[in-house]
């Protein structure tokens, strides 16, 4: 009985298996105490970021928006995390569970200041005018990136086996894993006022 | 009888644990008393049972040894033996069904009377458990009179106490074993157990349900003291922390308001309302932090403060690097909090 | 055992209907019942030792306070991968396949009922683990615990993909085991040979029908309940939310309704086992069959009686509490009732201290530790001390290891001589005896006592300072004990495999059936079917014993009886070795699998096990009303 052909298959299976599962099931459980999330200098069309003034000494600038990538982009786990952070951070307060209230909307297809990872991030952490708080002092760059992840997720950019199921909550909305995928429109209109 | 017997057989254990604080082998309250009686007597008819049986079945083995051994087996063995046998295999089944009757009976008798309403008027505690921290709400007829503590509980001598307990999130398990046996949390209901200490001192609790990465270092504090010092302590928790009494400690509370403290944490007096994590507004008079995993000093604060995850891999507080400069200041206020 | 009626060209015949096809493809679509058991026992033990190896790391994270051996991530994953693959992959589907290979055997007959079925259960089994372990070679092992609760195994607290895999693999070994229990049952009602009436089937084949039966009953619970937590996860059912009207104790009720009656399911063949060598190793019948079968069938029914003394803790009405706590200690009694049977048998008979009696005798001295700390247990006021903590490894390990893996290896070691010819070597057996019989009280029995200091079960490590390092490093070196103990075992079954010492036919003098055909057993089993005449048949059979002819050698043919008065009744075809069954597996496999990503893989999925179950269900040639007529008529009785 010839038994090589089914090892080898299985060997090559885990492997696949293995190159997957990876990225979507680590779990990283302990942060390195990191600098306060630093504030990119980056400009979308002729809006002045964040709140007016100065920004605090202590916050750093940090390097190009383009150079930042979300190392938690298809995390489950940091997806997960990123939505209790959307809890604890009373981003409900604003966006609602991402339909939106006194803030935009997070769910839909817009995006003021753009939808990628990036755009998000610098969003999160330098606060944007008409009442979006600068959480840079508040959260640490991996909490943020939780969050850019999240906010991602409930337009479904990342692949479904990464998205969030539902909460163990009274059910608002379908849960992320189930939305489906709505294109972005990353950057900004041309003046950079609202599109209707 | 059976009482005096019961208690001389716990002093003796408590002695062997060396006053071991999570040991049900070392009672401190009216229930777990009770139960370690049941217990022990238990335990003592289990160890008789099992040297009985395999007795039996030595004695059998020894028994034809040195008879002659042909291998001719003994395909139909005497009538008369058998029905020997059979009468002693019957009887033998009508004293185990006799035994564990009484069993259950008592069994019945004990927990029907652990789980009897306190007599007098309780003291009422809500918990509710969080991963991975306990939070306590101590009840009062007064609104105005709770007050709301973390991972360490504080009750008199001699009067039951009542705890309701609660899950944010997944099932937990608050179990003091040195007061009563444990009762889970279960998301969507409220839970009850009752205990009644007779004896004071400090004892641990632990959680005892799985409850993700960090239910191993998920315990508590329970001190049981006199009735005056509860109505001190009580009356300590129920006031707000005081405006900082030297520069230092007003630096430590503006760095803990302008960093990400408040988010979560709250103390009571300062501009802090924060309900994801534990209230320190006494968090000074605790014995222990990160819920009973680290002894509450100046040294395990500031690590705790900086780096949790070290102590806790996957626990929800975040790290919060901060300078030296504000570090001392933030520990000298928070040690102000008692 | 010769066969009077047939000539050496008639067996060679019968052995070239009955053989499996050389070749990968034709081990593959095996329909030997033995071949498939083999199959089964040895993927069986392999999941053993693979689970066993982690617990092994485990107990290393363990020896001491505050280590940093394990991740608590690492460590989640792998005492839930312990636990589930203990319970799941090795202890049931072991028992069962024990079960598979002997029962046939014990009742005279020449294959299960359903030969292609038992195929596809088998690569099913298989392909549950492979989902397992490459679930924990690529982090995704489950991480909520062998029973994970809900809320903490729902869709809020554990994120990915890692329960969903625990959930799914529930599905593959419950199939596989409802499987083996249709097997067991339709066997054992139509097949036995003529003259073996319930009154006198062998006690091990009671104990696979009773477990078969519970099987059926417990089994359909896990599954749904697992599809539900799987629901749950993936379309957004409020099945465990109580927020929206669900219940998180729904889940345990459920899962503890099927979980309980597993353990019963694990442990009553391992009584069948026992009965089953006891006789040869005393040199008597066992003492009390028809009290043994009752009790069992007691143990069977009551099991399911029992589950809520798994949710003591979890506030149920105290009525509840209190009937959970009478039917748990009721339980002792049946159970009471077969030690003192087997106590009778040892007492009158005349023992013979070979490797499967003594672990035999192991299971008085070990699982009865276990049985009075399940009483402990039973009793509600103790049972909240104790529950929780490591009073609940030591117990279950106890009555597991004690009153299920010993009987087994005694089992193995009494039947290694009739599946392989040869015998295994009886001293490396007593060194494997004794060293897992002392590595099994080092490691389990400390337990007890750090759960009296108050260890919680389930923590990847622990404080200094409380107690618990002594016991818990005690516990480290056992588990050390028991892995040099199956390493011993291993060596000796390789070496008895390659030139251990010639067994024959029947080396321990035993009573049953199986032990008046050669071994290795032909993989015809019975050249031709006795009539039984008692209790004893090996002891009581001669030369001018009755048996049946009128088989055929030519075309795969078992005899069919009827259920009470067990007469030959009609000759039944089976099926020859086929590739259907495991295209259907694969099929199988590739729906449930994909059932962890999107509920698409139902309705895509099943096409493709229409496909393999119509190219197993093909209709082939069968027999005319006239020629059916004829082949009944050609049955005789000889000798009778």
């Amino acid at each position: 009985m010839s038994s090589r052909f089914p090892r080898r298959a299985g060997f090559a299976a885990l492997a696949l298996l293995a190159l997957v599962a990876c990225e979507r099931e680590q779990r990283e459980l302990r942060t390195p105490p990191s600098g306060a999330a630093t504030v990119p200098t980056i400009r979308v069309g002729g809006i002045v970021p964040g709140p007016a003034g100065a920004l605090p000494d202590s916050i750093p600038t940090g390097p190009a928006a383009e150079d930042r990538t979300s190392p938690y982009e298809e995390n489950a786990y940091a997806i997960s995390e990123g939505k209790r952070l959307y809890s604890w951070m009373n981003c409900i307060g604003c966006h609602g569970e991402g339909g939106g209230a006194i803030g935009p909307a997070l769910m839909d297809q817009t995006w003021i200041y753009g939808g990628s990872p990036a755009n998000i991030y610098a969003t999160i952490v330098e606060g944007r005018p008409n009442g979006m708080p600068s959480f840079g002092g508040r959260l640490t760059d991996d909490d943020v990136w939780k969050l850019v992840a999240y906010v991602r997720s409930m337009s479904a950019q990342p692949s479904k086996a990464a998205r969030p199921g539902r909460n163990d909550d009274m059910q608002t909305k379908k849960s992320e894993q189930r939305e489906l995928r709505k294109a972005t429109n990353e950057s900004a209109s041309p003046d950079g006022t609202r599109p209707q | 009888m059976i009482r005096r017997l019961g208690e001389v057989a716990f002093a003796v254990l408590a002695a062997a644990c060396g006053g071991a604080p999570q040991s049900p082998l070392n009672p401190a309250g009216a229930e777990a008393r009770e139960v370690l009686t049941l217990g022990a007597i238990y335990t003592a008819l289990a160890v008789l049972t099992y040297v009985l049986v395999n007795t039996v079945l030595v004695l059998g083995l020894r028994r034809r040894r040195r008879t002659v051994l042909p291998e001719v087996p003994e395909v139909a063995p005497a009538e008369e033996d058998e029905r020997r046998l059979g009468r002693k295999v019957r009887n033998a089944a009508i004293v185990t069904a006799l035994i564990l009757a009484v069993y259950v009976g008592a069994t019945w008798a004990v927990e029907a009377h652990v789980t009897s309403s306190p007599s007098t008027r309780p003291i009422t505690i809500q918990v509710t458990g969080r991963q991975w921290w306990w939070e306590m709400r101590y009840q009062d007829s007064v609104p105005s009179q709770t007050f709301i503590t973390a991972n360490e509980l504080h009750v008199p001598v001699g009067r039951p106490v009542v705890m309701l307990l609660q899950s944010e999130d997944v099932i937990h398990s608050f179990w003091v074993p040195a007061l009563n046996g444990k009762k889970d949390l279960v998301p969507g209901k409220t839970n009850r157990v009752v205990f009644t200490p007779r004896e004071a001192g400090t004892f641990r609790g632990q959680c005892a349900e799985f409850c993700g990465f960090q239910h191993a270092h998920m315990a508590f504090d329970v001190v049981v003291e006199s009735q005056d010092a509860y109505d001190a302590w009580v009356a300590a928790q129920r006031t707000p922390a005081p405006p900082p009494d030297d520069s230092l400690a007003a630096r430590g509370q503006q760095v803990f308001l302008s960093k990400a403290c408040p988010t979560c944490h709250a103390i009571q007096g300062a501009r802090a309302f924060g309900s994801r994590g534990p209230d320190l507004t006494h968090v000074a008079s605790r014995q222990s932090l990160a819920a009973g995993t680290l002894p509450n000093t100046r040294g395990h604060l500031a690590g705790w403060i900086v780096d949790p995850g070290r102590q806790k891999p996957g626990t929800r507080m975040p790290p919060n690097p901060m300078s030296g400069e504000e570090l001392e200041a933030l520990l000298a206020y928070l040690e102000g909090l008692k | 055992m010769s066969a009077p009626a047939l000539t050496q060209r008639d067996l060679l015949e019968l052995k070239r209907t009955w053989d499996t096809p050389r070749g990968f493809w034709g081990w593959v679509s095996s329909v030997d019942h033995k071949v498939v058991a083999i199959r089964y026992v040895v993927t069986a033990f392999v999941f053993f030792l693979l689970a066993g190896a982690l617990a092994l790391l485990m107990r290393i994270q363990l020896a001491g306070p505050e280590n940093h051996f394990l991740s608590p991530d690492l460590y989640n994953q792998f005492f839930t991968t312990h636990g589930t693959t203990m319970m799941f992959l090795f202890a049931v589907p072991v028992m069962e396949a024990v079960g598979l290979y002997m029962v046939p055997l014990l009742i005279g007959t020449r294959n299960v009922a359903f030969p292609r079925l038992n195929n596809f259960g088998y690569w099913v089994y298989l392909m549950g683990g492979v989902l397992m372990f490459a679930g924990l070679f690529s982090n995704t092992g489950p991480d909520t615990g062998w029973f994970s609760y809900v809320p903490l195994a729902g869709p809020e607290f554990s994120p990915g993909k890692r329960v969903d895999v625990w959930a799914q693999m529930i599905t593959f070994t419950e199939i596989a085991a409802l499987v083996s229990a249709v097997e067991i049952i339709a066997t054992v009602f139509k097949q036995r040979a003529p003259g073996m009436t319930f009154r006198r089937l062998p006690l091990f084949v009671w104990a696979m029908v009773i477990t078969s039966f519970m099987v059926i009953f417990a089994m359909p619970v896990v599954a749904t309940a697992s599809q539900m937590l799987a629901m749950d996860r993936l379309i957004d059912t409020q099945f465990f939310n109580p927020a929206e009207g669900g219940s998180a104790i729904l889940w345990q009720h459920l899962f503890w309704f099927f979980g309980h009656p597993e353990v019963y399911i694990i442990f009553i063949p391992a009584l069948g086992m026992i009965s089953a060598i006891l006789p040869a190793m005393v040199r008597r019948p066992v003492f009390g069959h028809r009290a043994l079968v009752i009790s069992m069938i007691a143990v069977g029914f009551l099991s399911f009686a029992l589950w809520a003394h798994h949710m003591f803790a979890t506030g149920l009405p105290e009525g509840a509490n209190m009937l959970f706590a009478l039917t748990s200690g009721a339980i002792a009694v049946p159970t009471g009732i077969q030690i003192f049977c087997w106590i009778a048998t040892i007492w009158s008979g005349r023992p013979r201290f070979q490797v499967p009696f003594l672990y035999v005798l192991a299971f008085f001295f070990l699982f009865i530790i276990g049985g009075m700390t399940g009483l402990l247990l039973a009793a509600v006021p103790v049972d909240l001390q104790v529950t929780d903590t490591y009073f609940l490894p030591a117990h279950i390990h106890y009555v597991l290891i004690g009153g299920a893996v010993f009987p087994l290896l005694g089992a193995i070691t009494f039947w290694f001589p009739k599946a392989t010819g040869r015998l295994l070597d009886e001293r490396l057996g007593r060194w494997s005896f004794w060293l897992l019989f002392i590595g099994v009280n080092l490691t389990f029995f400390p337990m007890h006592v750090s759960a009296l200091l108050g260890m919680p079960r389930r923590v990847y490590t622990y404080l200094p300072g409380l107690g618990w390092t002594l016991p818990n490093a005690l516990s480290t070196l056992g588990s050390m004990v028991i892995a040099v103990a199956l390493l011993v075992l291993l060596v000796n079954v390789a070496r008895s495999l390659a030139a251990g010492q010639v067994a024959g036919d029947d080396p321990w003098h035993a009573d049953s059936l199986e032990w008046t055909i050669p071994s290795p057993a032909p993989s015809y089993n019975y050249a031709v079917i006795p009539v039984v005449e008692g209790i004893a048949p090996a002891w009581e059979r001669s030369e001018s014993s009755p048996y049946v002819t009128g088989l055929s050698t030519t075309v795969r043919e078992v005899l069919l009886t009827s259920v009470e008065d067990v007469e030959p009744e009609s000759r039944h075809e089976q099926p020859g070795p086929t590739i259907w069954p495991f295209v259907a597996a694969m099929a199988t496999t590739g729906l449930i699998y994909g059932l962890i990503f999107t509920v698409w893989a139902v309705p895509i999925g099943a096409v493709f096990v229409t496909i393999g179950l119509i190219g197993w269900a093909w209709p082939r040639r069968g027999h005319s009303p006239d020629e059916f007529a004829e082949h009944v008529a050609a049955i005789t009785v000889e000798g009778a």
